[in-house]
């Protein structure tokens, strides 16, 4: 069977670090980072890019439009 | 494989629609209001309805929804979104016309606005977003307001006694024949959100079809109003408001046809 890969992109400005994104995700891809954007919002990374399968249940639930998800057959 | 390849153009899988602005939306962090008006523009593009559509924004936390979506739009006062959207519906019959709006909005200042539109089968589209509270003016009680949900107009609780009890305005409007399609979903997960896009979908495909008013009601959060975080509203939603605003389809019919459960 072929393995899927995924990933996402998150618009760190954008990101209001609501963490909706971390807890929709089945395979605990997603963190809040310690680190800050501009505004003050501790954005959504990817800490465990490996783990991602590309289902996009981040994206669909994410308020701001802030992650962008690819998938490729590898 | 490394990232770098694996996020290109033909790899993308789910992204911003165009029919977005590139607008920071005001609301708080986690609030649902983002995510209904994410699908709502995804539908609209899917449908290619950009030119035909026509928003009424509320008075509430959606007020600004104009500046969210690239389609045309109408400030209506507060309530008033349903008077407004049967104006431009019978001057315009060839557009889609929807109205966004909080329990605030439609279930207590706008309740006869609503209750009148609906029940002459306007061929509209209803988005209702209840939250269980007015989110913009610092969290008073709404109509909608669950027994025991404590708001700053409610600090020990909602008391059935001396406030009511909280109002099933969707089963109301479920029972006029005007209304085709009365449904109530929810975005707090992807399934869910995905659920509640479909649904939107189907309203809206019954207003093009001039089947009557469509209406889709959102349980919704408002977790700086009811002072929670975005994960914990979600979850007291689930626990608290989905028992007693269960989810799914309430009325699947034609205007004119009674057919609602209730
Ligand atoms: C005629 C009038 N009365 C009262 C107000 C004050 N007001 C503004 S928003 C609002 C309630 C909004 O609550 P809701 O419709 O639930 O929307 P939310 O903010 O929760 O999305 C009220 C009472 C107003 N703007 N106009
Ligand atoms: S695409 Fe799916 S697996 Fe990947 S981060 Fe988002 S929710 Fe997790
Ligand atoms: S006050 Fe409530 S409804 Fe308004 S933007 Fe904030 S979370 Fe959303």
């Amino acid at each position: 069977m072929a393995k899927v890969q995924g990933a996402v992109v998150v618009n760190i400005e954008e990101c209001k670090g609501c963490g909706l994104c971390v807890v929709a995700c089945p395979h605990d891809v997603l963190q809040l980072n310690k680190e800050v954007n501009s505004k003050g919002y501790h954005y959504s990374y990817m800490a465990n890019p490996n783990a991602c399968v590309g289902c996009a249940h981040c994206g669909v639930v994410c308020p701001d439009t802030c992650i962008t998800v690819y998938r490729a057959k590898v | 494989m490394e990232l770098k390849d694996l996020i290109k153009p033909e790899n993308l899988v789910y992204g911003k629609t165009k029919i977005l602005e590139d607008e920071p939306m005001h609301y708080c962090p986690g609030c649902s209001h983002g995510v209904v008006h994410k699908l709502l523009a995804e539908l609209i593009g899917e449908m290619g309805l950009q030119e035909k559509t026509i928003g009424i924004a509320p008075v509430g936390c959606a007020v600004f929804a104009y500046k969210y979506l690239d389609i045309d739009w109408q400030e209506a006062a507060h309530g008033r979104a349903p008077a407004v959207a049967t104006a431009l519906i019978r001057l315009k019959p060839d557009n889609f016309v929807f109205t966004y709006q909080g329990d605030g909005d439609l279930a207590s200042i706008g309740a006869a606005e609503i209750m009148h539109a609906c029940n002459r089968g306007e061929n509209i589209l209803v988005i209702f977003i209840n939250n269980g509270i007015y989110g913009m003016t610092g969290g008073q009680m709404a109509p909608t307001t669950i027994e025991g949900m404590v708001t700053s107009t409610t600090p020990g609780g909602r008391n059935v006694d001396l406030n009511g009890y909280p109002m099933k305005i969707t089963n109301l409007i479920a029972q006029l024949p005007g209304t085709s399609y009365v449904t109530r979903q929810a975005v707090h997960t992807a399934s869910a959100a995905r659920k509640c896009k479909r649904s939107i979908k189907k309203a809206i495909e019954n207003v093009l079809d001039k089947k009557g008013t469509s209406f889709v009601e959102v349980v919704s959060t408002c977790n700086s109003g009811w002072k929670m975080t975005p994960v914990g509203a979600n979850t007291w939603m689930e626990d608290n408001m989905i028992p007693y605003y269960p989810l799914g389809d309430l009325k699947d019919s034609v205007k004119g046809e009674n057919s609602s459960e209730n």
